[in-house]
């Protein structure tokens, strides 16, 4: 259970607020205007960013004060998601061993992974030899060999052409319901809510809202959804 | 600045940055204390002298670089010829050349019995005097027309092809252009190269030592270095310490009010399609500037490489033990300058700015002020003769600090934006980021700013010179005392090898860094 208490999150001058209950997995997509606080209340929760106040609790433990590096989650960006100059499997491997002393079995778990993303053999390539396709499936394979019950996705997929994008989301689905693992998702696009999420926080005037289903998203909108979708339709 | 986790710890860094202020503290402390010592520091007529001549060169010389660069910046930034590229990559190279190099160079231009005077003979006219306000202002341009040119030359190519292509639709004639364009860029960009140049011949000691001196042509470094070694009179050389780091002082707050260019970044390879370059005489204009500065950088060039292989035959001994005593001086002052530049770079990269004013000292102190203040730190206790190699590799190392930072802390900066927050969501914080991420994706920039740093050590004549007893030399010092005996033949010979010898650190240091960042 991902429980975030009366707690507020800096960003320079800017804060975002959250008082809420996530839940413990299921995929929860992360909606609102741009400069909100999305990303910011997803970099609060990895620990990029300090809060002011408040606590964030997994499984009953408050996780605020530890390194971003200690903390149950693990996190995909826009961009820069691989080290260009170090191969698809150290990049995998650094999910295991942050100094890349990879031993046999820790071979084996990243060949295991990416075979698991459709990537097997690939394994030598540096990431600019690889598709943009093939980078997100390189960075999901790092993300399950890093074992992390809750993942942050910071719109990965963003630079992707819909059928791709589709594709991965169906991944992350797939993957995540694998590992009971909860997932956080920021999006500008409620199709990819609908496709695979079924709870949404929606973050407004930097305040992020307690998660509501997608049937709600659908059927009935509370004011600050119908502002937000406007006259978007499935 | 706002918080935000970095992967890099900043302590490292801020240790280096104090040590820094630290040292230049110590020596100024000795300098002022030394300066207030023997009661009220009077100036005499000589040390007003020198004053007004380092002002008044440092004026010429800023003036006569910027005045010549214009025209010569304008002529790269509108006209594409083949040998382009070259010139503007030889315009790079003045900065790595050693000083002593340079003149010997010049001299056997523009010296008495050099090419020029020579010429002047056959038509009966007297030869060409370089000795004096006009040899030091000479050289001067020589090593700062190019800094200027490659400064204005970035402007020109700051300015957006798109206001081109617009005034060529309103129809506008060079004239126009220049008044729309070019003018308001110059108004910013001519002021901070002059401060530029004005603060580096402020600090100009090799070129006063070798082409002033006199009463009439004695800048304030000189005077230093003359006190020190030829009257031993210390509380004078403090004195004038004081005065040059008021001098340093106020032309670095100049610079900072009007914002000097870097100078240094890429970008100014490419030459924009342009439509008000068409009258008959903008291209004779510019065919004559590119000329005349291909000319001046090259001619003396040539000149070095024809003296000098007359000159390597007669090469002896001490003239090799001089260079390796340069190589091992260089290398330990490189070693250094990265133990000291990395972190600090990583530090004002990752969110503590202040760490980055550690190169302020290796601009506002000149080496001459920092040698006289570690000169009477230690001549109480040990033989200066014996420090002379140590001290020179640490003011070395300081003295190369302002320029790399300049590279090194935006290429980190980048990186840690980059790649910062991966690596903390990995948890490889610390020495894993260090080992597998910055040292591979900055080994462009900490090669090519570890270069920098080897070839000013390799051709350094300040320190060294004030330090050094009668049977240790560097390169450079090696050179300006065969000078000094008028063996000129075995100095043009020395030069040659110690200029092939900082390029080739440079280029060894260079291309070490390119060699697997090319990924």
């Amino acid at each position: 259970m991902l429980r975030f208490d009366d707690v507020g999150v800096l960003n320079g001058t800017y804060r975002v607020t959250a008082d809420m209950e996530v839940g413990a997995g299921g995929i929860v997509g992360v909606i609102g205007a741009s400069g909100s606080g999305k990303s910011t209340l997803l970099e609060g929760l990895a620990g990029f960013l300090p809060l002011e106040r408040g606590r964030i609790l997994w499984r009953n433990e408050a996780i605020e004060d530890l390194d971003p590096g200690r903390r149950p989650v693990a996190m995909l960006f826009q961009d820069g998601n691989l080290f260009p100059h170090l191969t698809v499997a150290q990049n995998v491997g650094l999910g295991i061993r942050p100094d890349l002393r990879l031993k046999g079995d820790d071979k084996a778990a990243v060949e295991k992974a990416l075979d698991r993303v459709g990537l097997a053999g690939l394994g030598p390539r540096r990431p600019g030899e690889l598709s943009g396709g093939q980078r997100s499936r390189a960075a999901l394979a790092r993300v399950l060999v890093q074992g992390r019950p809750v993942l942050l996705l910071d719109e990965p997929f963003a630079a992707l052409g819909p059928a791709l994008k589709a594709e991965m989301l169906d991944l992350v689905k797939t993957l995540a319901a694998e590992r009971g693992a909860l997932v956080l998702m920021v999006t500008h696009d409620p199709g990819d809510v609908v496709r695979i999420a079924d709870r949404v926080v929606l973050v407004d005037g930097g305040e992020a809202r307690a998660p509501v289903q997608v049937r709600e998203l659908l059927e009935a909108p509370s004011e600050e959804l119908k502002a937000y979708l406007g006259d978007w339709a499935l | 600045m706002a918080w935000r986790a970095q992967p890099v710890g900043r302590t490292p860094g801020t240790i280096a940055a104090a040590g820094i202020f630290a040292l230049v503290a110590a020596c100024l402390a000795a300098v002022a204390w030394r300066a207030a010592d023997d009661g009220v520091p009077s100036l005499g007529p000589a040390d007003w002298a020198a004053l007004r001549f380092t002002v008044l060169q440092a004026c010429l010389s800023a003036c006569l670089s910027v005045v010549l660069a214009i025209p010569v910046a304008r002529a790269l930034a509108r006209r594409s010829f083949a040998g382009r590229r070259a010139l503007v990559a030889l315009l790079g190279a003045p900065f790595l050349l050693p000083v002593i190099v340079a003149v010997l160079g010049l001299l056997t231009v523009f010296g008495r019995g050099g090419w020029i005077s020579s010429l002047l003979g056959l038509f009966g006219l007297p030869p060409l005097s370089i000795y004096g306000l006009q040899g030091v202002v000479l050289a001067h341009v020589f090593f700062n027309l190019p800094l200027a040119t490659r400064l204005l030359l970035q402007g020109w190519q700051e300015i957006p092809p798109e206001r081109f292509r617009l005034a060529a639709q309103l129809g506008a004639g060079p004239r126009e252009v220049h008044r729309l364009l070019e003018r308001p860029m110059l108004r910013e960009a001519v002021p901070g190269a002059l401060a530029l140049v004005f603060a580096v011949c402020l600090t100009s000691f090799a070129v006063a030592l070798t082409l002033g001196g006199g009463p009439r042509a004695t800048t304030l470094e000189l005077a230093i270095y003359q006190a020190v070694r030829f009257d031993f009179d210390l509380g004078r050389a403090a004195v004038l310490s004081v005065l040059q780091l008021a001098l340093g002082l106020l032309a670095v707050v100049a610079g900072l009010a009007v914002a000097a260019p870097a100078g240094f970044g890429g970008g100014i390879g490419r030459v924009p399609v342009r439509w008000d370059r068409t009258g008959r005489a903008a291209q004779v204009l510019d065919g004559l500037a590119i000329a005349f500065a291909a000319l001046f950088l090259l001619v003396p060039l040539a000149a070095i490489l024809l003296a000098g292989l007359k000159g390597l035959p007669a090469l002896e001994g001490p003239v090799w033990r001089a260079a390796a005593t340069s190589l091992i001086v260089a290398g330990a002052s490189t070693v250094l300058y990265l133990a000291l530049a990395l972190p600090v770079a990583l530090t004002a990269a990752a969110g503590r700015p202040l760490a980055e004013t550690a190169g302020l000292p290796g601009l506002v102190a000149s080496p001459l002020v920092i040698g006289t203040g570690l000169f009477l730190i230690l001549y109480p206790f040990i033989d200066p003769g014996r420090a002379a190699l140590p001290v020179t590799v640490l003011s070395n190392a300081v003295m190369a600090l302002p320029f790399g930072l300049r590279v090194l802390v935006p290429a980190a900066r980048a990186e840690l934006a980059r790649s910062g927050r991966l690596a903390m969501g990995l948890d490889m914080g610390g020495w894993n980021y260090l080992r597998h991420v910055l040292l591979p994706q900055l080994r462009g920039p900490l090669g090519f700013s570890a270069g920098i740093a080897a070839a000013l050590s390799m051709g350094d004549l300040g320190v060294i010179a004030l330090f050094a007893d009668p049977d240790l030399a560097t390169l450079p010092l090696a050179i300006l005392r065969l000078m000094g005996a008028y063996r000129m033949e075995q100095a043009a010979g020395a030069a040659l090898v110690l200029a092939v010898l900082t390029l080739a650190v440079f280029w060894m240091f260079d291309r070490g860094g390119h060699a697997r960042a090319a990924l």
